[in-house]
């Protein structure tokens, strides 16, 4: 019986071993509010031009130690009033003919693509001039984005290596990705920043998550003394039980 | 206090109720750890409908804003992302503890005479809950909500002759869109939980008309005190399972909050992430599996290979492995209702029966391949014979005297 137990309990653990395209560890710590204004001006200043973040309100960001008068300052280009959604201005329609598809709304993309997948991709742009926007990448092909942080990062170029099918083919698949032209930031630095980045996608996934983790420590502690309370008042109402 | 109890209980069986099923409702004393989930089912019932008020309020069933209103939900709303998980893992919370709710029953014989209404009223239960499930997961309106919806309802277009209008019945067009979610958003507030509670009402009631079996399968009301006419093994529910529930209560809502407030996606198997991409008719997700308490008979439904170029048999496959519980109470014939006093041919039956039931779980999460397939078909198979040649298994079982009385405590 216990055995039996055991197996239904452990099963679920087996399923989370799957593994699939190979991602960089995003370093996300949604405590670190420094980190998470970073990555808010870099967000709002390359991303907001063409992604919304609709879900999303500006006054929010007083959640990561900025004041509504910063916010109002420093990051409100496409909107009045802090209390607005962080839509965008570029129609839907005009974003697919240039871009070959609308460009998602970003309010919980780290959601779905999890942030080691947003970590991987932001750093694997490559020139690659049969796209139309001269840009592809090894971790989404064919993608319709271009390479928007490039002055930051540089140019990358792909080193192929030959390798052989197991029916003998010979591909050419890419190996790895080389510096071509510097940009403005060291490799470390543009890392850097786009953790700052990846940090911020995270936090506005659920900008709640800090509080309900908190919360959530205060309930198991409150629980865990009303076990103790629940386990000797049943203990005294059932030593008459024979 | 006592006046107003004496005129209401002229007017309304007030303390009679009380007594009947509580505290003089007379429950055998050797329940066991897998006697707390039916009161589990009920907390868990309880929590879907509180939270389900107060997403109601903020839930808007249009297809143009039924996902922002859910975001809007986990981020202006005060503490709707509280409530919002609470409902999301209280969904999954309850097929566990009803999974575990019926093991339960099949370790102990509890669907056997003269329980055999109790097991329909709550294999009843068990359907509905399926369907209030299915319905609530079209309503965040992402992306596996969308195509796992799609999938479902196409299963019944495969039906033969009355398939295509029975499919387009169900979604209110002929693709799923806003007339969908609508109907589903009615059915999953209203019409299903209104069934559900009735259900439940009648689960409760012939149980209580029976009396509750136990871990050793004996019928207490066999052996009743001369003088006070009570079973000489039972003891009143209330106090005493009330004080055993209530510890048992403490221990799930730990492990309930623990997934609520540190991992309510659970890896993404209780909250998928395709799901955070709003519902998209144009994309197809490369990979579109059900919720995970669903996978068992998604995989029992793949096993099948189509027949006459036709789905149906394995549509007919899911269908009759959710039905054929209900005949339980018909195909075993053994002489003793608890698996502490079975023979090892029931043992090994019902061992396969679980791996082949958590197998089918987990391959139903899994992309096809040729060697999952297979694995599949197999589990099916042994699935299908745990209940097909269970007359034969238990009748030709050997097996131990129950006891008299019930044993431990």
């Amino acid at each position: 019986m216990k055995k039996l137990l055991f197996l239904l309990l452990a099963l679920p653990v087996a399923a989370f071993a799957n593994t699939e395209l190979k991602l960089d560890h995003a370093p996300v710590n949604v405590q670190d509010h420094e980190s998470l204004q970073r990555g808010a001006r870099i967000f709002v200043n390359y991303c907001l031009s063409c992604h919304s973040a609709g879900y999303m309100r500006y006054n929010r960001m007083q959640d990561i130690g900025l004041t509504e008068a910063q916010i109002k300052d420093s990051l409100l280009f496409a909107a009045d009033k802090p209390g607005e959604l962080m839509k965008v201005s570029m129609r839907p329609k005009e974003a697919a003919a240039w871009f070959g598809a609308p460009p998602p709304d970003l309010t919980v993309i780290a959601r779905s693509r999890g942030a080691d997948w947003i970590y991987t991709y932001l750093r694997s742009f490559y020139r690659d001039d049969t796209r139309p926007t001269g840009w592809n990448n090894t971790v989404f092909d064919k993608v319709g984005m271009p390479h928007v942080l490039h002055e930051l990062q540089g140019q990358l170029a792909p080193v192929f290596e030959t390798v052989t099918d197991h029916e003998g083919k010979q591909h050419q698949v890419i190996e790895r990705l080389e510096l071509v032209r510097p940009g403005k930031m060291t490799p470390v630095e543009y890392d850097a920043t786009v953790a700052d980045l990846v940090n911020y996608l995270a936090w506005m996934g659920e900008p709640a998550q800090t509080q309900r983790m908190n919360i959530g420590l205060v309930v198991i502690l409150f629980l865990g003394v009303f076990f103790v309370v629940a386990f000797y008042l049943k203990k005294e109402y059932w030593k008459d039980v024979h | 206090m006592e006046k107003v109890i004496s005129w209401l209980d002229a007017r309304f069986p007030l303390t009679a109720s009380f007594k009947a099923h509580l505290s003089e409702y007379y429950a055998p004393k050797n329940f066991n750890f897998w006697y707390y989930f039916g009161s589990l089912a009920m907390l868990v019932l309880a929590i879907q409908i509180v939270t389900g008020i107060f997403l109601a309020m903020h839930y808007k069933p249009d297809g143009e804003l039924a996902f922002a209103s859910v975001e809007y939900i986990m981020r202006d709303v005060p503490f709707g992302w509280l409530i919002r998980y609470a409902h999301s893992t209280g969904a999954s919370a309850f097929f566990i503890v009803v999974y575990l709710h019926m093991f339960r029953g099949l370790l102990y014989g509890s669907f056997r005479q003269p329980r055999e209404l109790i097991w329909i009223f709550g294999m009843l239960i068990y359907l509905m809950l399926m369907a209030e499930a299915f319905m609530g997961y079209l309503l965040p309106w992402g992306q596996m909500s969308f195509w796992g919806a799609q999938v479902i309802i196409n299963l019944f277009a495969a039906v033969p002759y009355i398939g295509n209008d029975l499919s387009t019945l169900i979604r209110g067009d002929f693709v799923v869109g806003d007339a969908t979610l609508n109907r589903f958003f009615a059915l999953h507030i209203v019409a299903l939980p209104l069934v559900l509670i009735g259900l439940i009402a009648a689960h409760v009631v012939a149980l209580h008309e029976v009396g509750s079996n136990n871990p050793d399968g004996v019928e207490i009301k066999k052996n009743k005190d001369p003088v006070t006419h009570h079973p000489v093994d039972g003891i009143p529910f209330h106090p005493y399972y009330t004080v055993k529930d209530i510890l048992g209560v403490v221990v799930f809502l730990i492990v309930f909050s623990a997934i609520l407030f540190f991992a309510p996606d659970m890896g993404g198997y209780f909250l998928e992430a395709n799901n955070f991409i709003p519902a998209d008719p144009l994309k197809t997700p490369a990979h579109i599996a059900p919720v995970w308490y669903f996978t068992p008979y998604y995989a029992i439904l793949r096993a099948i290979p189509p027949m006459f170029g036709s789905q149906f048999p394995g549509v007919a496959a899911m269908g009759v492995a959710v039905l054929i519980f209900f005949a339980l109470p018909w195909l075993d014939k053994s002489p003793v209702k608890s698996i502490r006093y079975r023979g090892p041919k029931f043992k090994i039956a019902l061992g396969l029966f679980v791996i082949a039931f958590i197998g089918l779980g987990w391959l139903g999460i899994q992309p096809v391949t040729p060697l999952y397939t297979l694995l599949s078909q197999i589990f099916t198979a042994v699935y299908f014979a745990f209940f097909v040649l269970m007359p034969w298994y238990t009748r030709n079982d050997t097996h131990k005297t129950e006891p008299e009385r019930v044993t431990d405590k």
